[in-house]
């Protein structure tokens, strides 16, 4: 086994892990900075955002709105100085990439420009054509290629974190070029390992989004904390579940059922905008939860359309023109003509609800720290309070700059590693590499894309758009099962090099806890607010005298989780309705507009 | 991986050869037939995904985003470098041979070893250089309660200074083009398409003033004088960065500069429009 020391570990090379790394270089310097990553920094799945980063930018725009928005998209579960704060520096984080080369799209004065995003009061999204995730990660890790200390171990694979007396030590990795194990001694570790959707069936994510690092802090006792939320974004692509960005509704485009018929406006949303003229928070840019569940209605009512793979609506882009279409969304006529042979200037495109956001995750106080002394989390795995119970659209880049910078400074300035004894260290690493042992030397009979697939299914029918606790119920039983099947694993490959079957194992495995906490944690939620919604019936609605709380899974081996609960940051805006469409414009209009 | 509506007993079959090399084991890359159902969206990657599921769990290969984006699927497919996930198996109606991208050692199966490249990128400085002028971009300065007054401010850059260079800033990482390039073939140091479409980005793009740190790089005997305009690395790209153009676009700034150098520092501006492509 090789052996590395360092002071600070950042696993994840996405846009939190790297704006980590560079924020550790710059307020230390002399420090020696690793940064793990299992596939290369510029695959890590940020790459695929493709709407934008939110930040208030506009002279008639304010930080009390952005912070309105987003408190109330988070249907009153964010933490409301957390989002005090993330508001307020949003824009200098937008400012500083742009100071690092990130080719933002411009008005014709040279000024950034910004478009209309779902949930948004105000155009506030800065964007780079449709590609926005993809130059915001290249911008980061091209820069990232400056500083000296910043050392990059790709295509390592986290196995473990090395915890003794509740402070971190250093975790146990391996090359997976070649199988070795790594055993890195480090006094403070952040993971920025990103989201799990990879649990579901459809999903927008990328096959390494499992929860590997949700997991790991998890069963070392860390709570995972909002986990039932999980935002299903209205457009994937039938069967891939690939993204269409919400900018082709910011941009004007309309959803249609199978009669041609807005159907928005029948789901509080209303009254319907005329063509080409969207406005915000209305009709299609209604917020994510909203607009999932009116197809899920639609679907049930047999409005929807029939598709080769599954029931679909239209999103109708013909209206906007070749020209606006190739300027502004590039990349989704690209994908439509790829992967639905459709060109959305002649036809529009086929569409359906997708998995696509964790809006929970390892539990951190403002400052990214979690309960484990040294240990650092930030990014989509981590719940530092931002999102609650709905994610708007565009906060999350914008989240990973801001607390991407915190989680690093951070963990520089938290520099003092625990000594422990060799002896010590070498039980950690025996215990953490258990399980690869196991799996290696494992003689079962069942196979790992089994498992996997029925997790997924399960997952999609008892923790999807609507959920009940029958449903929910089947589904950890389901799970429970699944994990005794997977005590039986064989792994066909027993090559050391590029072993991907063992990694899919072992983030079966990981998958297999976090979809565990997703659907325990919306067993108890008895209520319905954001993402999660129950169609139980006492729980169909917002119940904030029992539940205006996080939920808080905490591990336990061989059960489901034992939930707690936390109460809510509500300190600077109370809890109200969470209205759309006109209905929130009337409402508005009867109250005072800033509470802040 | 797509789940198609149908049973895969009731779709199509196609064949798909796939160079398998297991270091622990084969001396040197065998072939292997497989027979994949598929529809009208199964693509390459899709088709090694069943593979992996349903017939031999230990074939090997990179990706993750199956949206044509981060990069990670190249493969030679029938002997031209493509990206799995934007191949559709429709397309072979005779089947298929996939293997690793040329010109890289192979690791295992399709997975090659790609730190060659990412060292070539590393090279050529690939962030901007110089402190950003810290001009006050007016009305874009933030809302009413904006906080900090002395922060940064985004410089200014017109849709047209953005145009000059955002062709290359598209590139994925992919290696396509390397797998290409009959120079990187024959010379692995040849800093090759890629990280030469990358110098040009930074030194075409209005903020930057790091020419002259990347100039050494690509004016060694390993940097656009390697290359002898063979052009396939633009046809096979699949973002349309067209890294050729780039490369002869430095051809003609590194012999400016040797002229250049004698006379005023600011005719280096004087850098060539990339052709409309
Ligand atoms: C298709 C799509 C579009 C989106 N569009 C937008 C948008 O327009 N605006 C917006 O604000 N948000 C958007 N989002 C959400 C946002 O992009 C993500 O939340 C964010 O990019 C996550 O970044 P991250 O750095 O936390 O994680 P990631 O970018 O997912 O990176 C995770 C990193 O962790 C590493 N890792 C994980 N497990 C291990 C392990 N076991 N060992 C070693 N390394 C490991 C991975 O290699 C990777 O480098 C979008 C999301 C998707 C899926
Ligand atoms: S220039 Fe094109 S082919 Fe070459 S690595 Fe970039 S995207 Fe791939
Ligand atoms: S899997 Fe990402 S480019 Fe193909």
């Amino acid at each position: 086994m090789k052996q590395l020391t360092t002071d600070v570990l950042i696993v994840g090379g996405g846009g939190a892990g790297l704006r980590s790394a560079i924020a550790a270089a710059e307020a230390q310097p002399s420090l020696s900075i690793h940064l793990l990553s299992k596939v290369y920094p510029m695959r890590s799945h940020t790459v695929a955002a493709e709407g934008g980063a939110a930040a208030v930018t506009l002279q008639h725009d304010s930080i009390a709105a952005h912070f309105e928005d987003t408190v109330a998209g988070s249907d009153w579960l964010a933490e409301q100085g957390v989002v005090d704060f993330f508001v307020k520096h949003a824009y200098q984080e937008l400012v500083q990439l742009e100071h690092w080369g990130c080719p933002w799209s411009r008005q014709a004065s040279g000024q950034v420009q910004v478009r209309r995003f779902g949930g948004m009061k105000t155009e506030r999204t800065w964007f780079a054509a449709d590609k926005t995730g993809f130059h915001i990660l290249h911008t980061l890790f091209q820069t990232s290629l400056k500083y000296p200390s910043i050392h990059r171990l790709d295509e390592y694979f986290l196995l473990d974190l090395l915890v003794h007396e509740q402070a971190i030590v250093g975790v146990l990795a391996i090359e997976i070029a070649s199988g070795e194990l790594l055993q890195i001694l480090a006094s403070s570790v952040i993971l920025a390992t990103g989201g799990a959707g990879r649990v579901f069936q459809f999903n927008t994510n990328g096959g390494i989004v499992t929860g590997d690092g949700m997991a790991l802090a998890y069963r070392h006792g860390v709570a995972l904390r909002d986990m039932e939320f999980v935002q299903y974004h209205p457009t994937g692509l039938p069967g891939s579940g690939i993204l269409i960005t919400e900018a082709c509704r910011g941009e004007g485009g309309i959803l249609l059922n199978k009669d041609g018929y807005r159907y928005l406006q029948d789901y509080g949303l209303g009254p319907e905008t005329p063509l080409g003229q969207p406005q915000n928070k209305t009709m299609e840019l209604g917020p994510r939860d909203k607009l999932s569940q009116a197809f899920w209605h639609e679907q049930q009512q047999g409005r929807t359309i029939q598709h080769p793979q599954g029931d679909v609506v239209h999103l109708d882009l013909r209206h906007l023109g070749q020209r606006y279409l190739l300027e502004r969304l590039p990349f989704i006529c690209e994908l439509a003509k790829a992967y639905v042979n459709i060109d959305p200037v002649t036809a529009p495109i086929p569409i359906r609800p997708a998995v696509h956001y964790t809006m929970g995750g390892i539990l951190t106080d403002a400052h990214c720290a979690t309960s484990i002394r040294g240990l650092f989390a930030v990014g989509e795995c981590a719940s530092v309070g931002l999102h609650g119970a709905n994610r708007l659209g565009s906060n999350s880049l914008s989240e990973l700059l801001v607390f991407g910078k915190v989680a690093g400074e951070q963990a520089a300035a938290h520099c003092s590693q625990t000594k422990v004894s060799d002896a010590v260290m070498q039980e950690l690493t025996d215990k953490a590499a258990g399980p690869i042992r196991q799996l290696r030397q494992g003689d079962g009979t069942e196979q790992w894309a089994d498992i996997r697939q029925q997790l997924a299914q399960t997952m999609e029918q008892g923790c999807g758009i609507y959920r009940d606790e029958q449903g929910l119920t089947a589904s950890l039983l389901a799970i429970a099962d699944l994990k005794r099947r997977y005590q039986q694993l064989k792994v066909g490959d027993s090559g050391l090099a590029f072993n991907t079957e063992l990694l899919h194992a072992l983030e079966l495995g990981f998958s297999l806890d976090v979809a565990e906490a997703m659907c325990q944690a919306a067993l108890l939620r008895k209520e319905s607010r954001g993402a999660h919604q129950r169609r139980d019936a006492n729980y169909t609605k917002r119940n904030d005298k029992n539940f205006l709380q996080h939920s808080l899974a905490y591990y336990q081996e061989d059960q489901a989780p034992r939930i707690d609960w936390q109460a809510v940051d509500c300190s600077m805006m109370p809890p109200a309705a969470r209205l759309y469409g006109d209905a929130a414009k009337q409402q508005a209009a009867s109250t005072s507009e800033k509470p802040v | 991986m797509k789940q198609p509506e149908t049973k895969p007993s009731d779709m199509q079959h196609l064949s798909v050869a796939i160079q398998r090399y297991r270091p622990e084991q084969d001396d040197t890359p065998v072939w292997q037939s497989y027979q994949v159902p598929y529809d009208d969206s199964t693509s390459v990657l899709d088709a090694l995904h069943w593979i992996k599921e349903h017939q031999d769990s230990s074939l090997t290969y990179r990706w993750s985003c199956r949206m044509a984006i981060c990069g990670s699927c190249g493969v030679m497919v029938d002997g031209t470098p493509k990206l799995g996930c934007k191949t559709f198996l429709r397309d072979y109606p005779q089947g298929l041979k996939v293997a690793a991208l040329a010109n890289f050692p192979i690791e295992k199966d399709l997975v090659v070893d790609m730190s060659r490249f990412l060292q070539h990128l590393t090279t050529i400085k690939p962030y901007l250089i110089g402190e950003p002028s810290l001009v006050q971009a007016g009305s874009a300065s933030a809302g009413s309660d904006q906080p900090s007054s002395a922060a940064l401010q985004p410089q200014l850059q017109s849709p047209e200074q953005v145009k000059r260079y955002q062709q290359f800033a598209n590139c994925i990482n992919c290696g396509l083009c390397y797998s290409a390039c009959p120079q990187f073939g024959l010379n692995p140091e040849f800093l090759g398409p890629a990280a030469i479409a990358l110098a040009h980005r930074y030194n075409l793009d209005s903020r930057d003033q790091g020419k002259a740190e990347r100039q050494p790089a690509l004016n060694s005997k390993d940097g656009v004088w390697s290359c002898t305009f063979v052009g396939f690395c633009s046809t096979v790209c699949p973002k349309g960065v067209d890294p050729a153009a780039a490369i002869n676009q430095g051809k003609i700034v590194s012999t400016m500069d040797g002229v250049i150098q004698w006379f005023s520092p600011k005719q280096l501006d004087a850098t060539p429009q990339e052709p409309t492509s």
